[in-house]
């Protein structure tokens, strides 16, 4: 019993499964809890299931989909260099299926940062706190689904007032000879008055077959300080990609979330939530996305202002080609306690297709009177007026449209603060939007 | 150089060109005036080659070769240059790549190789010199943010790169103050050659001061119902344009 067979479900199969492999790994004892509110929610979500509508994953677990505790091949220096996605000036930490590879790795100073296997990061005060505590984690289908089965992932803690000079960055690698569920899992924790940059990459290394990544990341932003989480979303056409990603914020805090969806993936469906715990605090998200061929592209985001004079601001921006579909729901909830709540919302689409889609919803739900919020979403083409006036100044049509749809996108690249992802997202982009 | 002949456009079905004719010759300089709405920008938009005109009747010959054949990117690379009566921003195009795009895009059609980063920055301090056009401006995003002047004042600097033989100036005194007027128009002047020539849409007399036109134009209502030379744009300054409405409501064929 280690595969979902064609003719059992999925969800029927799962309970003899977490038993089977599970229960016993690890200090974590609320995976039994995890698993029947994952079945409670009604397993995995179909398009009857409001948040996923538009995106239909159901196809995704059937058919030998494998669902055992990862194997951890062996990486070599070369193997990791040949991935492309070594980025310069950062500390670094490699996972293989889920696992930090130590040998491949350049750490921090342990001056400032703790950083461990989550699964050997059992007896952390902060996980003793944190973990899988995370305000609306109970309503993610995916994210209980990963805590009853989710095998190891990153355990980071930035000690109060640490500045951690260099991003770090971490690789996501992923290696199997079949069709498999991964569910990687991480924390991290920065203290009071600390900095920290992060920047996540994630790729396959010769997959065989489409596996189907389901990570979840939990982050604390303490009272004072600083975190800035750049995903470089550019894997190669194996993976399918589910990501949860679900951030407290306490007093005076700033987050800054960069998500960048450039990749070969055929599906990727991003869950950012970030609650608003404490006054004061200050959030910018930062979205882009490419979307070709028959790409699904999904970001589901959501922002609970809980507390007065918090200010959270989102822009996020995509290209939709060929046939390709993309999604976005933005959420922001301003509770009855948030007055002089500010919230600005903007989604931003060029459909340069004719048999690409796009679905975009904002939905603001705010029971404070004492708030600015706004939100917009447009989708459009290239602007005629613009294509117009390239063109009366000898550009022909195809480069200047071109130059259009890169002035589109390098609107959101110019935000980054790191030169060198700066770069790779950039050159992503160019590559894309020339194909 | 350039020959309208009987030019009839239209837009979503409405008439709006009615029979231009108009010869311009190497060295000139053209005025057209003319009430709002007469229908000069439109004009100006038809020679350019926007695509939301249609031409339903008339010729124009630009140099010996049809223009209204060509697209409008074909037009600018023969010669065409159209300084816009509203310039478009452009976020996130940065205004010297856009110039190097243009500049390089006509000479390949020319069938010259683009030209080396060092040509490029002496050409363009050369005529930011002549255009005395704020340097800092160029590294911004393409109009974003420019001021109504700055728009205006960009356009002519872009003509002036791009030296063109026959330029369409759409109100480009409109917005300018004073002085700047007084620096586009010598700028203009300087670029003046016995090869080139010049189309001129204004509404004041002001910038005929400045730039003194051989031949001035009324368009009313899609036609040029009067020409003259330049006494006639102080005679418009002076009377306004009723004392032509009502000399044109006389000429009209009775229905
Ligand atoms: N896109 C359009 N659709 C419909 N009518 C238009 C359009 N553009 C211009 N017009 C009309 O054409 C006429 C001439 O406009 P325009 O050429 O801008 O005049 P001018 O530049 O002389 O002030 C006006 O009546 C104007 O309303
Ligand atoms: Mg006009």
């Amino acid at each position: 019993m280690t595969t979902v067979t064609r003719n059992i479900s999925f969800n029927e199969a799962l309970p003899a499964l977490v038993s089977a492999q599970f229960s016993a790994n690890g200090w974590f004892d609320g995976r039994e809890a995890a698993l029947q509110q994952f079945l409670a929610l009604g397993g995995i979500p179909t398009v009857k299931t409001e948040d996923w509508k538009y995106t239909n994953v159901v196809s995704f677990f059937k058919n030998d989909l494998q669902v055992t505790l990862p194997e951890v091949p062996e990486v070599t220096a070369a193997q990791l260099e040949a991935t492309g996605l070594v980025l310069p000036d950062t500390f670094r930490l490699v996972l293989v299926n889920g696992v930090l590879q130590p040998h491949l790795s350049q750490l921090p100073p342990a001056s400032q940062v703790t950083i461990s296997k989550l699964s050997e990061a059992g007896s952390q005060p902060a996980v003793e706190l944190y973990f899988n505590q995370s305000p609306r984690i109970g309503e993610h289908h995916f994210a209980q689904l990963n805590a009853a089965l989710f095998n190891d992932g990153l355990f980071i803690e930035v000690k109060a007032k640490a500045q951690v000079e260099l991003p770090i960055q971490i690789i996501h690698l992923y290696a199997a000879g079949q069709a498999r569920l991964f569910n990687p899992r991480h924390l991290v924790v920065v203290n009071e008055g600390a900095a920290l940059q992060i920047i996540e990459s994630a790729a396959g290394l010769g997959l065989a077959d489409k596996v189907v990544i389901n990570s979840v990341m939990e982050s604390v932003v303490a009272e004072r300080a600083q975190f800035s989480q750049y995903q470089l979303q550019t894997g190669g056409n194996n993976l399918r990609i589910i990501n949860q990603n679900l951030v407290e914020q306490k007093g005076k805090s700033v987050y800054n979330n960069y998500t960048f969806t450039l990749t070969e993936s055929e599906f990727v469906r991003n869950n950012l939530n970030i609650s608003l715990d404490e006054e004061r605090t200050e959030t910018h998200m930062y979205g882009f996305y490419i979307a070709a061929g028959g790409q699904l592209i999904d970001n589901h985001t959501s922002v609970d202002h809980r507390m007065p004079n918090c200010e959270s601001n989102e822009l996020y921006r995509g290209v939709l080609m060929d046939k390709s579909t993309g999604v976005f729901n933005g959420k922001i909830y301003v509770h009855e306690d948030a007055q002089k709540t500010n919230a600005f919302q903007q989604n931003n689409n060029l459909v340069i297709s004719p048999d690409a889609t796009i679905f975009t919803k904002p939905q603001l739900e705010i029971f404070a009177d004492d708030v600015k919020c706004s939100h917009g979403c447009t989708i459009g083409q290239v602007s005629e007026d613009a294509l117009f006036y390239l063109r009366a100044r000898g550009i022909g049509e195809a480069e200047a449209r071109n130059l259009l749809v890169k002035a589109f996108a390098f609107d959101i690249t110019a935000k980054v603060n790191i030169p060198a992802v700066r770069k790779q997202v950039e050159q992503l982009a160019s590559q894309y939007l020339n194909a | 150089m350039l020959d309208i002949k009987n030019l009839h456009a239209a837009v979503e079905g409405n008439a709006i060109l009615k029979g231009i004719n108009l010869t311009v010759k190497p060295g000139e300089v053209h005025a057209i005036m003319g009430p709002n709405g007469s229908g000069k920008s439109s004009l100006a938009s038809v020679l350019a080659g926007r695509e939301s005109y249609e031409v339903t009747e008339g010729s124009v010959d630009f140099l010996g070769k049809d223009l209204l054949d060509m697209s409008p990117e074909v037009r600018a690379r023969e010669g065409l240059f159209l300084a816009f009566q509203y310039p478009v921003e452009i976020p996130g195009v940065s205004n010297i790549n856009f110039l190097k795009t243009a500049v390089n895009e006509i000479r390949a059609y020319h069938g010259q190789p683009p030209m080396q980063a060092k040509a490029f920055l002496d050409m363009l301090k050369s005529k930011q010199k002549l255009m005395e056009f704020d340097a800092n401006l160029m590294n911004r995003s393409l109009n974003e943010g420019f001021s109504g002047g700055e728009k205006k004042r960009n356009d002519v600097f872009q003509m002036a790169m791009l030296e063109p033989k026959l330029a369409i100036m759409d109100e480009t005194d409109s917005g300018l103050d004073i002085d700047a007027l007084r620096i586009v128009s010598a700028g203009v002047n300087k670029l003046r050659s016995k090869d080139n020539a010049f189309i001129i849409i204004t509404h004041y007399q002001r910038l005929l001061e400045y730039i003194v036109p051989d031949f001035v134009h009324v368009l009313y209502n899609g036609r040029i119902v009067k020409s003259g030379t330049k006494e006639l744009a102080l005679e418009l300054e002076e009377k306004g344009y009723d004392w032509l409405k009502e000399d044109i409501r006389l000429e009209e064929p009775v229905q």
